[in-house]
């Protein structure tokens, strides 16, 4: 019988598996922020439990802290509390975290794959939506709510109603590959299956298009996956993968031999069967830039604001959508992307905020200036991020260009640190959602590439990214 | 968890969809450190204006419905961010029923470690509950929800509603299958973080 990537993965980790019942599955590895913890740890202290394997458990601090100077104290206090209150837990509980002055800390997803904790084949949970990155490693990795971080951290395992799978092709090769990023085929996708259209499936994306890719950008895609609706995104490992994973800090001593296992092990058979397939040709994506108050809601920047008619097509309920989102968004059918002004530019999340992210943007930035009426910052997805690209010198090009360069974490992404828009303000955002308020109550997201943020910054609207390079 | 029991409600009708958690709780309200106090922030940003008074057109700011204990949205309920905060604060502000043609996967499951029931049912079936302005009866047991003399079924995983319907502990139950998540651990070593 053949099975895909996914069922091997499922396969391979149940521990209790019964008929019409969920199963249960093994966990591999924990990871662990400030938000979705506190109550987790108060229940097992309230049920008098233990962490059953602190081994496959990290930490971090990510999405309160203060992106400013950390050697100073912080303002919010209840942020504070939250990050003290972690750094207790882990201490109590026997729990290694990289805490806010660790050159390891950064942003969840971003150190786990960087610091080799990310397997292939493993199964991977975090509190947290985007956990669904890791899925690039060839991994299940999916994001849970604070009871199963608690029931993880007891019995390091959850009850699973077996997702269905879902299978992306990408086809074709991207006509300029500097300008039309792995973001704009994700959001080019995104647009085309809609918010809810990978509900209750696990997206496995292959294809010559995703095997094109670096392990960064298929960071990205994965990561999204969560915004068309899936709790994972796949991709089965090949040599960039395992080169990628290599002689990190803590990759496994016998890593050539785990090698061996997953070059012959972690792959859907051929003629494996999908419950839903989608092609895409890559061929035909332009540079990606979102106009309403959800992820499907995309145009290409050579196209115009819709009408909620042609957006809905037909479906009432999404025509009235498009039209709150007009609304909220300041927007008017027909305006081209690129006439549209920006008042923010954000590079950081853990969509795109690593290495290649920066240094794609800052080939755009180089030798030029921020737009006087726009605001730019930099956030780096982790510390080593940070080091790595100050190294090469990336952090001069945007400071020169009047970008604010900062301490990593999840920042702007969600705002829930002091880096927030004003209300109306207009950002062009690397991050990954365009919800209505995420980035500061009555702000206005656009989610585009770093090198079309970057693009924005310097011309104060939107602009062809392809006309820059 | 409490047991799940008979509710007898009026429905809040609340018409939209994709509604994402980030609108349920906002962000800046998820820095509390407890379960409970979260009701008087759900959907805030649409409860509220920016000078925190209440805005008058927002259904939920309708006395009518200040007892509803059933929410009646539409598809793509939940979805964005993991945070359970956003059952915690529908359930603390009283609703213990949502209902909805779809839910996000992870709000989903988040509902049921909370004694919160998220009822799936097609659109036409909601269009005729809306329909109805006086107080419902759902009964979880018998998977039924009646108003006036009509009555409809819902569907709803038989493991789930037995966890609900006896208030049963998630991890309890999964203690129970300790040997099993040994034995599996002794046959097949887990790669360890920290060698």
């Amino acid at each position: 019988m053949t099975e895909t990537l996914f069922e091997k993965i499922w396969n391979s980790h149940v521990v209790v598996e019964r008929e019409n019942e969920p199963s249960l599955i093994y966990i591999d590895r924990h990871l662990i922020h400030e938000v979705t913890s506190p109550q987790a740890f108060d229940g097992l202290r309230a049920n008098n439990r233990d962490v059953r394997r602190r081994d496959l458990t990290v930490a971090t601090i990510d999405h309160n802290v203060p992106t400013t100077d950390r050697s100073l104290p912080m303002i919010d206090e209840t942020s504070s509390t939250q990050i003290k209150t972690l750094e207790k837990n882990c201490k109590d509980f026997g729990i290694k975290l990289f805490g806010i002055n660790d050159p390891n800390q950064g942003i969840v997803h971003v150190i786990g794959p960087q610091l080799g904790i990310t397997l292939p084949g493993s199964t991977i949970v975090c509190g947290d939506s985007h956990t669904s990155t890791q899925g690039a490693f060839g991994a299940f990795a999916f994001g849970i709510g604070t009871s199963e971080v608690e029931h993880t951290l007891a019995t390091q395992t959850l009850w699973l109603e077996k997702p269905k799978t879902f299978e992306i092709l990408a086809t074709g090769k991207r006509k300029n590959p500097f300008a039309v990023t792995s973001k704009d085929i994700i959001l080019s996708i995104i647009k085309q299956i809609g918010t809810d259209g990978g509900t209750g499936h696990v997206l496995e994306y292959h294809g010559d298009a995703i095997s094109d890719l670096s392990m960064e950008q298929r960071m990205t895609i994965c990561n999204m996956s969560i915004e068309a609706g899936s709790r994972a995104g796949l991709i089965a490992p090949d040599e960039k993968t395992f080169d990628y994973l290599n002689n990190r800090k803590y990759t496994p001593t016998n890593y050539d031999e785990l090698v061996d296992y997953w070059k012959s092990n972690l792959m859907s058979d051929t003629n494996s069967k999908f419950d839903k397939s989608f092609t895409i040709d890559v061929d035909k994506i332009e540079p990606q830039v979102s106009w309403g108050t959800n992820p499907a809601m995309v145009s290409d920047v050579t196209g115009k604001i819709p009408t909620p008619e042609e957006f809905g097509q037909n479906n009432e309920i999404q025509i009235e959508s498009a039209k709150k989102a007009l609304l909220y968004m300041d927007l008017k059918p027909d305006t081209p992307i690129v006439e549209i002004p920006v008042d923010r530019v954000f590079i950081g999340s853990c969509t795109n905020a690593r290495l290649e992210d920066l240094k794609d943007a800052a080939e755009i930035v180089n030798g030029k200036t921020v737009n006087s009426h726009v605001g730019a910052m930099v956030v780096p997805g982790s510390q080593m991020v940070k080091l790595e690209a100050e190294k090469l010198g990336l952090d001069k090009i945007f400071k020169d260009a009047n970008f604010e360069w900062r301490e990593s974490g999840c920042s702007m992404c969600l705002g829930m640190n002091p880096d927030i828009l004003k209300p109306g303000e207009r950002c062009a955002s690397t991050s990954n959602r365009n919800f209505e308020g995420r980035q500061g109550s009555g702000g206005r997201t656009h989610l585009v590439s770093p090198v079309m943020a970057a693009a924005s910054a310097i011309a104060g609207h939107f602009v062809d990214v392809r006309e820059f390079c | 968890m409490k047991p799940f029991t008979k509710i007898v409600s009026i429905i809040t009708p609340f018409d939209k969809a994709n509604v994402d958690t980030d609108q349920i709780i906002p962000k800046q309200f998820l820095k509390l450190i407890t379960k409970s106090g979260f009701g008087k922030f759900l959907f805030y940003d649409w409860r509220f204006d920016h000078d925190g008074q209440k805005k008058n057109d927002f259904i939920l700011n309708d006395p009518t419905y200040n007892d509803s204990q059933i929410l009646i949205t539409n598809e793509n309920f939940g979805c964005g961010s993991s945070r359970e905060h956003a059952v915690w604060a529908l359930k603390d502000f009283g609703f213990n029923v949502i209902i909805s043609p779809s839910f996000a996967d992870i709000f989903y499951s988040n509902c049921f470690k909370n004694g919160v029931l998220p009822i799936i049912l097609d659109i036409e079936k909601i269009k005729k509950l809306l329909l109805y302005k006086d107080k419902i009866e759902l009964d979880l047991n018998s998977q039924k929800i009646t108003f006036g003399d009509e009555s409809i079924n819902f569907e709803i995983d038989s493991h789930r509603k037995i966890r609900l319907l006896e208030g049963l502990d998630d991890i309890d139950l999964t203690l129970k299958e300790d040997e099993k998540i040994e034995y599996f651990e002794k046959n097949s070593s887990r790669i360890s973080i920290f060698e």
